[in-house]
């Protein structure tokens, strides 16, 4: 074989096995798009529906989807695509907001219960057992109950009722990496207790986080929106999913796209997130 | 593939015996998208006759173990196969369909894998495990089955069948799950065996009980098919040994004149590695095995001068002068406990005592459940003892606070035997040695945090790397990236870090090809001659032990049995079980 051939086979072979590695799946491309879609909607509602989300025009109502309204309009004649779009930052920040409270709420607790001893870890469980006891709508539900209806005590609500999941995750993996070979080498090289946890300990318990946080998201806002419909979220003027839900529930035989719209953003919202989640855990555990 | 290659493959074949078991003739396997691209292994030629062991010899990654499976039809998928010829007792199984495959497995070809705590189902009792194949090839009932499982469970060396066959494999010792391993292979009675490295992760007592079992198998007329990369237990029982480098077989022949007389350069070194009967001091690694780790513009002058020094140094050397050494590390009756799963408590360290005199090695050898490992922890206080004490350099060190002991803990380093499990996974090799040198400079307390200490520390970290004969261009890589041998380097560099006059090295060979292995040792001797460590060397294999130390302590049950001179032990071990030991040690002749 010469030296020309062998160059040959070795670039067909890094041709051949380059792609293996980093395909992205038609899925994972579809979520990224949408993903890019909700943020720029987030961010610019008026880059994507250039309306005003509240105009009323009565003499357009129940019009269904056609050319000038994409999702149709409602009981006042307001356009859905636009109050849909213009909803999606609310949507986003109640579910980020909420995932962050739970996760930062998880992540004291669980660590709290991983490095501070057997008594305050005996006592968080126990804590975190008499939450797990309660559907975490239930939780949600009660906190809005002390704190009255709204969109913040939702957030606030959804966050909670997320935290003990999360503890539960963050203690199970710190005592796993407290006690890894690298840790005790590190002990072993002279290190501190607080170097070990914040070199060593913390950044392996948390980086699996992001990924957990980005499965969360998804599942808060549909919490989010849960409460909403209820009539315990945002309130109904307002364009957040939810409430345009549970608005779009009275003319559901004569008006479907009412409900129907705002449910499927809901829905693909969650799917995005939660398949950008394991896209992103696919990659971590293969880096 | 030029057509070239089957010539000479062909004549590089012995000449086969009259009567063969297995005949291969220019095999190749690859992974390549159409049959002939991209092969792993090519020209492979060999015969086994009935009786007859051939040893399939090489290191990680040589091809040995696709060579294996493609014989079995497990290439894998996606892989193609090639031969001229490739005949299991007399018939063609080139083109078998799947289906005519699994009939002939376990029936004509038994296999044996490497790790028989995986190749065995937790759930299962062994029994079940070994009928399973007789169930599937034979018409025997129930009650023959059950005979039939006893009958070959005693052939092994597993007598008192009855309650055997309900054991599941948990509950059996490494060397037992090998054993039932090799029942469940030999159940069908196939003529021809293939054997992946049966005896890797066993103590050498246990590895000389298989050893002798497979010589019995051979002596009933099975033909071995033996795939190992150490030539020095292949030696003990194989005819035949064929060499295996980069997917070709490199050099075949009978084993005595082959271990005798090597005609390859691959095949001397791997015997020069083989650590065994081999003077304290000798360079293991041949100059060539290099190619792991390019010498750097730095290295090379300790490189040229060590070899020849190395014959000189081995009794010279102030090294072996014990009686004026002054002790750097003492154990003093250290006594450890466990509480076992079922409530009582176990001695896994019972008084165990001993003392590392500067600038020489102390090897600590036992097999395993021996409290090895036990004793390496409670020396690094990574756990204490519930009586005695660990004296490091004259001052307490187990019996020192945690605070206290960060002071001399820059005075002891440790090599690991898992060295990848020892780093962070997320960091780089930089960001792994760059650790050790900041804490390291930290400990010190020389420079404050200045201008120039991040170049300071580059250049330590550099200077490290050095040390360890491994090239720059592996510092942006993560451990899990790197070989075996690269990544106990690493460890090594990073032990280095705070110049430690002491150095625990727990297993830090066990995991590594011999020929590796043997640049490791090299490298452990080259830094204790350089830099004048203490060197405490933990290890199962008495190679190792012989090679590198010049105390040894043999252990047994959590207890110390027998101490000296590592040269006087091995001459005339006074306790049986250094005896027993030593006479299971497969030797080179």
């Amino acid at each position: 074989m010469s030296d020309l051939e062998i160059q040959a086979d070795l670039g067909r072979q890094a041709r051949a096995r380059s792609p293996r590695r980093r395909r992205i799946g038609a899925a994972e491309a579809l979520a990224g798009a949408f993903a890019l879609f909700l943020i720029t909607a987030a961010f610019a509602p008026s880059l994507v529906a250039p309306g005003d989300p509240l105009a009323i025009d009565p003499l357009s109502a129940f019009q269904p989807p056609n050319l000038a309204h994409w999702f149709g309009t409602d009981e006042s004649g307001r356009d859905i695509f636009t109050r849909v779009s213009h909803g999606t930052g609310g949507s986003l920040v109640i579910g980020t907001l909420a995932t962050a409270i739970g996760l930062g709420l998880g992540i004291v607790l669980g660590t709290m219960a991983g490095m501070l001893g057997r008594v305050v870890d005996f006592t968080v469980n126990r804590f975190l057992e008499v939450l797990f006891a309660f559907p975490g709508l239930l939780l949600a539900l009660l906190v809005i109950l002390v704190f009255g209806p709204g969109a913040q005590t939702a957030t606030v609500a959804v966050g909670l009722a997320t935290a003990p999941g999360y503890a539960r995750i963050i203690r199970a993996q710190l005592i796993s990496v407290r006690s890894a070979a690298f840790v005790e080498a590190a002990t072993v090289l002279g290190r501190g207790r607080w170097q070990i946890l914040v070199r060593h300990i913390l950044p392996n318990t948390l980086a699996p986080l992001f990924v957990l946080g980005t499965l969360g998201i998804g599942q808060a806002v549909v919490w989010a929106s849960a409460l909403s419909y209820l009539g315990l979220g945002a309130a109904p003027p307002a364009a957040e999913w939810g409430a345009m839900l549970s608005a779009g529930r009275t003319y559901i035989t004569s008006a479907w796209w009412m409900a129907f719209f705002p449910g499927l953003f809901i829905v693909l919202t969650a799917v995005t997130a939660t398949s950008l989640g394991r896209a992103l855990e696919r990659r971590a555990r293969h880096a | 593939m030029s057509p070239g290659t089957g010539a000479t493959a062909n004549r590089r074949a012995t000449p086969g015996p009259l009567v063969s078991m297995l005949r291969v003739r220019d095999l190749a396997v690859g992974f390549g998208p159409r049959p002939g691209t991209d092969p792993v292994i090519a020209g492979i030629s060999f015969d086994i006759a009935p009786g007859e062991c051939l040893a399939l010899v090489g290191e990680s990654g040589s091809g040995k173990s696709v060579t294996a499976r493609s014989l079995l039809g497990l290439a894998g998928d996606g892989a193609w196969l090639q031969a001229a010829e490739l005949a299991i007792n007399g018939s063609d199984v080139l083109d078998l369909s799947d289906a005519q495959w699994r009939r002939r497995r376990g029936r004509d070809v038994g296999l044996v894998l490497q790790d028989a705590l995986v190749s065995l189902d937790p759930l299962r009792p062994i029994g079940r495990e070994i009928a399973d194949s007789l169930r599937l090839h034979t018409t025997l009932d129930r009650a023959a089955r059950r005979a039939r499982v006893q009958e070959v469970l005693e052939r092994v060396g597993l007598p008192d069948g009855r309650s055997r066959v309900r054991q599941r494999s948990g509950e059996l010792s490494g060397g037992q799950r090998q054993r039932a391993l090799i029942a469940s292979a030999i159940a069908l009675d196939p003529p021809l065996l293939l054997i992946d490295e049966p005896t890797t992760a066993l103590d050498v007592t246990v590895q000389a009980q298989i050893l002798d079992l497979l010589e019995s198998l051979k002596r009933h007329g099975t033909a071995i098919l033996l795939i190992s990369h150490d030539l020095a237990v292949v030696g003990r029982i194989a005819d035949r040994i064929a060499v295996m480098s980069a997917g070709r077989i490199v050099e075949q022949g009978p084993a005595a004149r082959l271990l005798a007389s090597p005609r390859q350069e691959q095949t001397r070194r791997m015997i020069a590695a083989i650590p065994i009967d081999k003077p304290r001091g000798t360079r293991l690694a041949s100059p060539g095995d290099r190619a792991d780790a390019p010498a750097t513009p730095l290295s090379p002058p300790a490189f040229h001068v060590s070899a020849p020094a190395a014959a000189a140094a081995s009794s010279a050397s102030p090294a072996h002068d014990l009686a004026s050494g002054e002790v750097v590390l003492e154990a003093i009756g250290l006594v450890k406990t466990f509480r076992r799963p079922d409530g009582r408590d176990q001695l896994a360290v019972d008084g165990v005592s001993f003392r590392l005199a500067r600038g020489t090695t102390l090897g600590l050898v036992g097999e395993s459940g021996s409290g090895k490992t036990t004793t390496a922890r409670l020396l690094l206080a990574l756990s204490l003892p519930d009586s005695g004490e660990v004296r490091v350099l004259g001052r307490p060190f187990s019996a020192a606070t945690e605070r206290q002991r960060r002071r001399l803990r820059p005075e002891l380093g440790a090599v690991y035997q898992d060295a990848l499990s020892s780093f962070d996974p997320r960091l780089t090799v930089d960001a792994v040695l760059r650790d050790a040198v900041r804490g390291a400079r930290r400990a010190a307390r020389t420079g404050s945090a200045g201008a120039g200490t991040a170049a300071r520390d580059r250049a330590r970290v550099l200077e490290l790397l050095d040390q360890v004969s491994l090239p720059r261009t592996l510092l942006t890589r993560r451990p899990l990236s790197l070989s075996g041998g690269q990544r106990q380097r690493v460890g090594i560099a990073r032990a280095l870090a705070s110049e430690p006059q002491i150095l625990v090295c727990d297993e830090p060979v066990s995991s590594l090809d011999v020929t590796v292995q043997a640049q490791v040792l090299d490298l452990l001797d080259e830094l204790q001659r350089e830099r004048g460590l203490s060197l405490l060397v933990i290890s199962h294999d008495l190679g190792v032990i012989q090679h590198a130390s010049d105390q040894v302590a043999v252990m047994l049950d959590g207890r110390i049995v027998e101490t000296g001179a590592t040269a006087q032990v091995f001459r005339a071990p006074r306790h049986p079980y250094t005896q027993s030991l030593l006479a299971a040690v497969p030797r080179l002749a």
